[in-house]
């Protein structure tokens, strides 16, 4: 009974009580109240129910409004076009677990579109519909890649509902203090306060919000209380300073590197040798330089390197990790350290004015040489160094770029991310056309989407050649998922004439012919989609 | 049918999917990719080729305009209705602009098109005619009279269960289980009264259903107990009442009532379903003539019910109304016009006025569990571990159904509100209220709950 019955009296209520009472127990065991005689008294008792029913049914009344809840803040973002949102409504119809189980046949994964539709619609700023938004969060619950963009589009609404629904609670545990603003530069009272007393996720969300506008203020409010902090939050709060690293940063590091935690101690000497004009670097440059020379006593110059034969306390206070893991030899595992950390600039000058490209290219004594490049490749990474990183890449077109080498794939890629997009595709591009698709995976994934003209066609052309070598699809169903979220929408043009059902030729697997028109189907069934998705958010 | 004006939403082609697995089918279907010669005419056609898996691409046709709600043929081997290709059809026709051009109807597209409006036409006109001149009147009539002579036998017997249930006790009940009332239900179908079937059978359930059982069983064995009543002294009642009562025993009625033109609003369409059928309710609302009819459509296990509306689209179309006193049951006749996209929105009432309006809709039907209402300014509000919908500009607030509580449209609900008054449009009944669709204060479209 969900509101009162009307208030008839008294008995009204009390009544029906007696009736139920009644019918529970059976007539043979009581009489129900008002028997007339003559009547039996089962009928007599369903008569009286039967009006008491109706009569409490016609007579409710509502209830008394509960606690308001505090409405939502204002989301003053326009909204959406209505294509647009229809288009959203679809997306996340494709709910994942209803799948169709292995074979993907030509229809899109619209799932898989959606990152790429919340980024689009962020970057115009738009609000998310209102009641889109149960289904977005959804979607986020059980996918943490596509939470950060969820939340920024659906706004402040979001946060408002996760407050009243427990599955959504991460929502709020990505929205420092459970959504409430943090606080600006222009209360610093309240900085303080929160860096003080708040819990320790709002505290580094705090300290990354401070550091993001102010490098300098960030740090000085590290500074008040780094000494009473446990060291597994210092090492937290010492990862926020690699946001805006700065030559100021320094002495702060320096400070640390005494630190009484190893990790600690091992990521300051990590963010110092990032600073090429840090002692730090002055120190690894020095030791680094001292175990690599040229050689002229041989035909051409060659490298030869002197590693070190001991891990002084200096080195170990400077972050070296002194005890080599199994299998590796002390003493190369020491020279890897240093050369990591040594500044990339010192090795022109030690090297006899040479470029990086020339370095590279000099041979090294006694088998040093994957031991050095690698080195070199990781300190490129970690110095963000685009012209050490094009040195170490070497031409893609050769030999030992598609691996095994001195620079494994993993490797190229992180180097690649240190050069701009236009020359990465380049570079990734020409690889693939020499090389192939079966280890281009790994160096797809770090190319700005979408694909620059030459890489899109030269992994079109690359799957065209690995059909034609007869080949199923789904060997390359990884490539085939990155292009369709990948490949810029105007190449689907050149795309259709893939799209029919080849001759079955001679040395074809059986059948594969038919998969790869579906594939390429669903490529470019999918770049349309998402020419589409792309029109729809950005019509006024 | 291409112009902007007339599209329907996905939200409206989704609805029409008959589970989840082919609204996820269709989704994917409803991109550009897959199709070719697809098109639509001013009357009401879309068709399309779907290539799929085969060589030969599937034909798929569908008439929105169809008078019974949009028809769909399709050549592909799927025992779904509609299937994912017309609905991945309906999707691409209702989003992108050009995807779906305005065009001439292709010959293998009209030939059912035609075949099936003038099947239609015949059967109007049929119809029109009186009924067919096969049917015998002193036929009819002896059956109907020997069906009543059943269903007094039925009646009577169902009588003697309920008042042998009460003499022993209602505790008993629960030690009896299920398979009496089953049985019991057997016998009422046997004795050709459906409706005292289903209420029998919901008997059954009440027992095991929680905290609160003996109330509810009361409750329903008296309403019961009254139904039976009503039908062995029918010759007493006024009209109205007499009707009410043959349309819940299960008799079937024909919608006779005089056909009214308006322009209906489609303010919900919801399913329900037990092992053997789909119950498909759709609520209108009469823009000139301010009524509200529902319209009911079946469908064997495992189909989707034939009719099938796009809620928020009004439809100049006749209604005419079942017999019965308060009776909103009506039967959608001649269309006049494909679905159009509208800025009406149903009128709405407070919470009080809506209580009161299922309470007086009582005296008319004493059977009734819910009416349909549109709630103006409500917010929908936490109270523990339930929710209410309260006045925006009082203090007094409705509780929703427990059914309604655990749907995911109470989300949406909520999401739409933000806090602030919505209009919601629901069946208010002695359960609390059930909210079905949404509007949100500004401008914005009709949002579905259900």
């Amino acid at each position: 009974m969900p509101s009162t019955p009307a208030p008839t009296g008294a008995p009204a209520g009390s009544h029906w009580e007696e009736l139920v009472t009644v019918a529970l127990l059976g007539t043979t065991r009581r009489t129900p109240p008002g028997v007339t005689a003559g009547r039996d008294a089962p009928t007599a008792l369903l008569d009286a129910a039967a009006m008491e029913t109706v009569r409490r049914r016609a007579g409710m009344r509502p209830g008394r409004a509960a606690a308001r809840v505090e409405p939502a803040a204002e989301d003053s973002r326009p909204a959406l076009p209505p294509a647009a949102a229809r288009r959203l409504t679809m997306l996340l119809a494709d709910r994942p677990g209803a799948g169709s189980g292995g074979r993907r046949g030509t229809a899109p994964d619209l799932m898989e579109l959606l990152p790429q539709w919340l980024a689009t619609a962020n970057r115009h700023g738009y609000a998310a519909p209102p009641q889109a938004l149960p289904a977005l969060l959804d979607a986020a619950r059980g996918r943490t890649d596509i939470r950060p963009a969820v939340l920024a589009f659906a706004g402040p609404r979001a946060l408002w509902l996760a407050r009243l629904n427990t599955d959504w609670r991460f929502a709020l545990r990505a929205a420092p203090g459970g959504g409430a603003v943090l606080p600006g530069p222009e209360e610093p009272e309240r900085i303080r306060a929160l860096w003080e007393e708040g819990l320790f996720a709002e505290r580094v969300a705090l300290l990354a919000a401070v550091r993001a506008r102010d490098a300098a203020a960030a740090r000085d409010l590290l500074a008040t209380t780094w000494a009473s902090e446990r060291a597994e939050d210092r090492l937290m709060f010492l990862d926020s300073l690699r946001t805006g690293l700065g030559a100021a940063d320094e002495p702060f590091l320096e400070g640390a590197l005494a630190d009484r935690s190893r990790n600690v101690r091992a990521t300051a000497a990590e963010l110092l040798s990032a600073l090429p004009g840090s002692a730090l670097a002055g120190r690894m440059a020095e030791r680094a330089g001292s175990c690599v020379a040229i050689d002229h006593t041989r035909g051409t110059p060659t490298i030869a390197v002197e590693a070190p034969h001991e891990c002084d306390p200096g080195m170990e206070r400077d972050g070296v990790v002194s005890k080599a893991p199994a299998g590796r030899g002390e003493r190369s595992w020491w020279l890897g350290q240093l050369v990591e950390s040594a500044p990339l600039g010192t090795w022109s000058r030690r090297l006899g004015g040479r470029t990086p490209e020339e370095i590279v290219a000099l041979p090294v004594a006694d088998d040093w040489r994957d031991e050095l490049h690698a080195a070199w490749c990781r300190a490129a990474v970690r110095q963000g160094d685009p012209s050490w990183s094009r040195a170490l890449l070497g031409t893609s077109a050769a030999p030992e770029a598609g691996g095994p080498g001195a620079v494994s794939l993993a490797e190229r890629a992180k180097l690649l991310g240190t050069l701009g997009a236009g020359e990465r595709a380049e570079w990734v591009a020409g690889f693939i056309a020499v090389h192939g698709l079966s280890e281009a995976f790994q160096l797809l994934g770090v190319c700005a989407v979408p694909w620059a003209g030459p890489l899109g066609r030269a992994v079109v052309d690359a799957l065209n050649i690995a059909r034609d070598a007869g080949s199923y699809p789904w060997s390359f169903s990884g490539v085939m998922g990155l292009a369709e979220r990948c490949l810029d929408p105007a190449e689907a043009v050149r795309l259709e004439a893939l799209t029919a059902v080849p001759d079955e030729s001679e040395n074809a697997a059986p059948g594969a012919g038919g998969y790869w028109a579906e594939s390429f189907q669903r490529l470019v069934t999918t770049l349309r989609l998402r020419a589409a998705i792309q029109t729809e958010l950005t019509e006024p | 049918m291409t112009q902007q004006g007339v599209r329907w939403t996905a939200d409206q082609v989704l609805a029409l999917a008959p589970d989840t697995a082919s609204r996820k089918a269709g989704s994917k279907l409803g991109a550009a990719g897959p199709w070719s010669e697809a098109g639509s005419s001013d009357e009401g056609a879309v068709w399309g080729l779907c290539r799929g898996s085969g060589s030969k691409p599937y034909r798929t046709v569908i008439d929105i305009a169809d008078s019974t709600g949009p028809a769909y043929k399709c050549s592909c081997p799927s025992r779904k209705f509609p299937c994912k290709h017309a609905l991945g059809l309906l999707l691409l026709w209702s989003g992108e602009d050009g995807a779906v051009p305005r065009g001439q109807v292709p010959d293998w597209a009209n030939e059912w098109i035609e075949g099936r409006r003038k099947r239609a036409d015949d059967k109007r006109a049929e119809g029109a005619a009186g009924s067919s001149p096969a049917a015998d009147p002193e036929a009819a009539r002896r059956r109907a009279e020997r069906r009543a002579e059943w269903i007094t036998t039925g009646a009577s017997e169902l009588e003697q269960r309920l008042t042998d249930l009460l003499r022993g006790g209602l505790a008993s009940a629960e030690q009896a289980g299920y398979g009496l009332w089953e049985e019991t239900a057997a016998r009422m179908v046997d004795a050709q009264a459906p409706g005292l079937a289903a209420r029998v059978r919901e008997l059954g359930a009440i027992p095991s259903s929680g905290p609160g059982w003996p109330v509810r069983l009361l409750e329903e064995c008296a309403l019961l107990h009254l139904l039976d009543q009503g039908w062995l002294r029918r010759a007493a009642l006024p009209e109205g009442l007499a009707a009410t009562v043959r349309s819940r025993i299960g008799l079937p009625g024909s919608a006779d009532g005089p056909p009214v033109r308006d322009r209906w609003l489609v303010l919900a369409q919801y399913d329900t379903a037990d092992s053997r059928l789909t119950t498909r309710r759709v609520w209108l609302h009469g823009a000139e003539s301010g009524r509200t009819a529902l319209l009911l459509s079946y469908g064997a296990a495992g189909r989707a019910p034939e009719l099938s509306l796009p809620v928020g689209l009004t439809l100049d179309a006749e209604v005419s109304a079942y017999p019965g006193a308060g009776q909103l049951r009506g039967a959608l006749g001649e269309r006049f016009a494909a679905p159009a996209p509208t800025g009406f929105r149903p009128p709405g009432v407070d919470v009080a006025r809506a209580v009161a309006r299922y309470g007086e809709a009582l005296r008319d039907d004493p059977w009734l569990e819910s009416r349909p209402v549109t709630l103006a300014r409500v917010v929908p509000t936490p109270d523990g571990d339930d929710w209410q919908l309260a006045d925006a500009d009082g203090e007094l607030a409705l509780p929703l159904t427990p059914a309604a509580r655990s749907r995911s449209g109470l989300w949406r609900l909520v999401a739409l509100s933000g806090g602030a008054p919505v209009t919601v449009f629901g069946e208010c009944g002695h359960r609390g209220f059930s909210p079905l669709t949404a509007w949100p204060e500004g401008p914005g479209e009709a949002v579905t709950l259900c």
